[in-house]
């Protein structure tokens, strides 16, 4: 059984078809890549099925439960996750609160136990502390759990971005780029955490990337997108030596 | 030994109550010893006032990160219905108990204007939302002073005309009279009920701010885009810190109603006038810092009362206080220019 | 009748707003930014033709003149040494709050040099009023000249900004500042040049509003700011033709709310007509809807 299931997206802006009669389907546990040009509508993609963008036609199914048109947080609670290609962290806060809020959602405690400071907000919070470190291990963040977000270097906050998706409890994680602005040793490194991710986690991941060796290094499968459409989708070293898939990257 | 398990932000917290103990303390001993001028005297409850709209206000721009320039309103709010429930209810039951009865439904009335305004107003953004603040805080002052409210043995009259609409009998009472307001609110207000409210009102807040909630507000602030996409809601923590910050600036309004014997909404106490010195006490102390607020907000109001001749320089040197600030914390070139001071000074150390 | 005196009334309330109203969305359009302090270069309007007329005795044709020059020259100063250094701040909130403090800047200047006493405005207008309808209609000199004013005032920026050299860079400079810059334009220079504008139209609109309600206190331009704020909101702010369509709608609704419905409740009115329009169409009447891109 598929775990994502997309059939016959489309969205226009304007007239334009971003994103049309997009289908894919992904198995629980598999490394997906999405690859285009840039501008072939990858993100908007991405936007689609996290609900920032409602689609104009066709049908978004999660583990059978169709998705399709939900609110971004519904689909989060659904069980999908995503970094975003500009890291989008909550700069001011810790990089310990950044996994804490992604917490948010399983480890409740009401608002009044919170402010008169309640035996269960100390369990709770104990409880999320220890989680939200054991996130940040993963990623080699635990020596920097007290710095402001802000503060990180820029491949580590790459890191705590999918660490901070990981702590909604996806079943989905969707990572946009996260390869970009990385020197070859840190693209490696990402490639083992990525994998570490998958199997650790149990995880399904999708992932969109320009840089061919992430992507030839751990993808499974391939759907290649080219001015809104499927150009060609398959096993990756198919696709990858599709002559299509050549020239729509390098031009005639 | 036991590990000491205080971590920086509880730290943090304790000195902001501390501080405002020893202020306490401090002035309490002044009044024991008679050390201090009737003209600070009276100053004594308006800064726990200050000091309570501050703190809430902070809570609304620091924390939530939104512009409201209609916080005065929300302390109207609260100060007639509080004002309102006194008048209704004076010699009906114990003093004190009526006081407190008038706190909690100035802050519940204010709250509930908070939600009220919020729903639609938050869904806006920045200069949109701020420019709608004061437009709401405006009506709210506007709605006020053409509001009239009597009460006679048929039970309550409501008019906005006059006050010989309400059709009272003989024996009717005007509790609320237009741009006259309320008369005869019993001085209930006090330093020490002054300071306990601010110690409640920072309880709340910066318990809120270290929990669940708190963490899901600044995220909103931080990142909105982020927060969605993890699952937060935005539009029920937007409005769960509106309407706190709301009910406390109500609540204080309470406390101004009850330090007065005439309740009028000018532009002066509840216009966006009023809003906007509060952002400045904001502002001065730090957005987003608690602390800040209340320091700020203290010497503020005191500086201009206490140089003498400088209290018609007192909106002068706020206006300046604010812009300077605002350069001097937000201008890319001052950010470089200090972080290149500090570079600097650490360059200094090490050579030594 | 009375209808008819209302209305134009508004239309001459409303295009005083209309002036203010396209100062306050050029400076939206191209700094991004809400300038408070717009208000109050109104005001500071008032006082320098107050000064020229009524204090030194000179015509009142010089006096509008400086009022103009003075309004300019202070437009262009706040946005050198109180906007630009914040223009590329990481808070939209910083150079906001800069801008409320600037207002309150010229407004506690003016209550030191003028003091609080609210001053008599002579009006700088000598037509005399114009009897319709066998003396049932009359219309104010002041009233004509400020509908005709605006008129012209609306007709030649719009002819600036579409058919001038400046005012395209403007246009350009408003869509995308960055590839202004690199098509040769100059940002900094347009920006100024706004404010310019902006200040200068604030002058003649403060000469008219003095005129009309000839009263003149630190304190007169804020209102009539907020309310041509809420103009520019209401016709979508950024867009020049909203801003008229803004201003003038704003006047008709405040003049028929105090003859109508009750005078004290004109302001309330006002802002309620802003609240439904924002919750409406949040981007305002003829405002163009931006997404924030993910």
């Amino acid at each position: 059984m598929a775990l994502l299931e997309v059939k016959n997206l489309t969205i226009s802006f304007g007239g334009l078809r971003a994103v049309d009669d997009f289908n894919i389907e992904i198995k629980k546990g598999q490394l997906y890549g999405l690859i285009g040009p840039n501008g072939a509508g990858k993100t908007t993609v991405f936007n689609l099925l996290t609900g920032v963008y409602k689609p104009d036609e066709g049908i978004i199914r999660l583990e059978d439960r169709d998705i399709t048109g939900l609110k971004t947080i519904d689909i989060n609670k659904a069980g999908i996750a995503r970094t975003f290609q500009n890291i989008r962290l909550f700069k001011e806060l810790t990089v310990l609160d950044n996994v804490k809020v992604g917490l948010h959602n399983h480890y409740p405690y009401s608002t009044i136990e919170g402010i008169l400071r309640l035996p269960k907000y100390h369990k709770v919070e104990k409880e999320m502390n220890e989680r939200a470190m054991e996130l940040l291990k993963v990623f080699e963040l635990d020596g920097e759990a007290d710095y402001l977000a802000s503060n990180l270097p820029y491949g580590k906050q790459r890191k705590l971005e999918i660490a901070r998706a990981l702590a909604t409890k996806p079943k989905l994680l969707l990572l946009d780029e996260p390869a970009a602005g990385m020197n070859p040793n840190e693209t490696g490194e990402l490639m083992d955490t990525i994998r570490f991710v998958r199997d650790k986690f149990d995880m399904t991941i999708l992932l969109i990337e320009h840089d061919m060796k992430l992507v030839s290094g751990i993808c499974e499968e391939l759907t290649v997108l080219n001015f809104g459409r499927i150009l060609t989708q398959g096993k990756t070293g198919t696709v990858l030596n599709d002559p299509q898939v050549i020239t729509a990257y390098l031009g005639e | 030994m036991k590990k000491m398990n205080i971590t920086k932000t509880t730290k943090n917290n304790l000195i902001t109550y501390l501080m405002v103990l020893l202020a306490y303390l401090a002035v309490q001993m002044l009044l024991l010893t008679g050390n201090i001028s009737s003209l600070m005297k009276g100053l004594l409850v308006p800064l726990c006032i200050y000091v309570m709209l501050a703190i809430s206000l902070n809570l609304t721009v620091g924390i939530l990160g939104e512009l409201s320039l209609g916080h005065a309103g929300f302390m109207c709010v609260g100060a007639f219905s509080g004002a309102f429930f006194s008048k209704c209810m004076d010699g009906l039951m114990p003093d004190s108990l009526r006081f407190l009865a008038a706190l909690l439904i100035g802050a519940a009335v204010a709250g509930i204007f908070g939600i009220l305004i919020g729903i639609p107003v938050l869904r806006l953004k920045g200069d949109y939302l701020a420019i709608v603040t004061l437009a709401f805080g405006e009506i709210i002052k506007n709605l006020v002073n053409v509001l009239y409210i009597g009460k006679d043995k048929n039970g309550f009259h409501f008019s906005m005309k006059d006050s010989i609409s309400l059709h009272l009998d003989a024996e009717g009472q005007v509790i609320v009279n237009g741009a006259q307001g309320i008369t005869g609110t019993p001085h209930d207000a006090s330093f020490t009920i002054g300071i306990i409210l601010i110690f409640i009102s920072l309880f709340i807040i910066l318990n809120l701010i270290n929990s669940r909630d708190g963490r899901a507000i600044m995220s909103i602030r931080d990142n909105r885009i982020a927060a969605e996409s993890i699952g937060i809601n935005i539009t029920k923590y937007k409005l769960m810190a509106f309407s706190i910050s709301a009910s406390i600036a109500g609540v204080a309004g309470v406390l101004y109603a009850h330090n007065l014997s005439t309740l009028t909404a000018l532009p002066k106490n509840f216009g966006y006038n009023m809003s906007i010195m509060i952002l400045v006490f904001v502002v001065l102390g730090g957005i987003g810092n608690i602390r800040g607020s209340i320091i700020s907000a203290i010497i503020l109001t005191l500086l201009p009362e206490l140089l003498r001749g400088l209290s018609d320089y007192r909106m002068l040197i706020y206006a300046i206080v604010l812009i300077a600030m605002m350069l001097l914390n937000w201008s890319p070139k001052a950010i470089e220019w200090k972080e290149g001071l500090k570079r600097h000074s650490k360059k200094e150390k090490e050579v030594k | 009748m009375s209808f008819i005196s209302y209305l134009i009334n508004g239309i001459s309330l409303g295009s005083v707003y209309a002036i203010i109203a396209l100062g306050y969305t050029m400076v939206y359009g191209i700094a991004k930014m809400l300038n408070f302090a717009h208000g109050d270069v109104i005001m500071v309007g008032g006082f320098a033709v107050f000064t020229i007329v009524s204090t030194l005795g000179l015509p009142p044709v010089l006096g509008i003149l400086v009022a103009v020059v003075v309004c300019t020259a202070l437009g262009m100063l706040i946005e050198r040494v109180a906007y630009k250094p914040l223009r590329n701040a990481s808070s939209p909130l910083a150079v906001l709050i800069t801008a409320i403090g600037v207002s309150y800047l010229l407004q506690n200047v003016a209550l030191l040099i003028f003091g609080a006493n609210t001053k008599s405005f002579t009006s700088v207008v000598t037509i005399s009023p114009l009897k319709l309808a066998d003396g049932q209609l009359i219309i104010s000199g002041e009233t004509i000249v400020t509908i005709i004013a605006g008129i012209i005032i609306m007709v030649c920026l719009t002819l600036f900004v579409n058919k001038s050299k400046a005012g395209q860079a403007m246009l350009a400079v408003s869509e995308d500042k960055g590839a202004a810059q690199l098509m040769g334009i100059n940002v900094n220079g347009t920006i100024a040049l706004t404010f310019a504008i902006g200040s200068a139209l604030a002058a003649v609109a403060g000469v008219l509003l003095c005129s009309a309600y000839p009263s003149l206190t630190p304190y007169t331009g804020a209102m009539p700011g907020i309310k041509a704020f809420v103009a520019a909101v209401f016709g979508g702010i950024g867009s020049i033709p909203g801003a008229m369509i803004g201003g003038i709608l704003l006047g008709i609704i405040e003049i028929l709310g105090k003859a109508y419905i009750s005078s004290q409740m004109a302001d309330a009115i006002v802002f309620a007509v802003l609240i439904v329009v924002l919750l409406v169409k949040p981007t305002g009447i003829l405002g163009k809807n931006i997404q924030e891109k993910v």
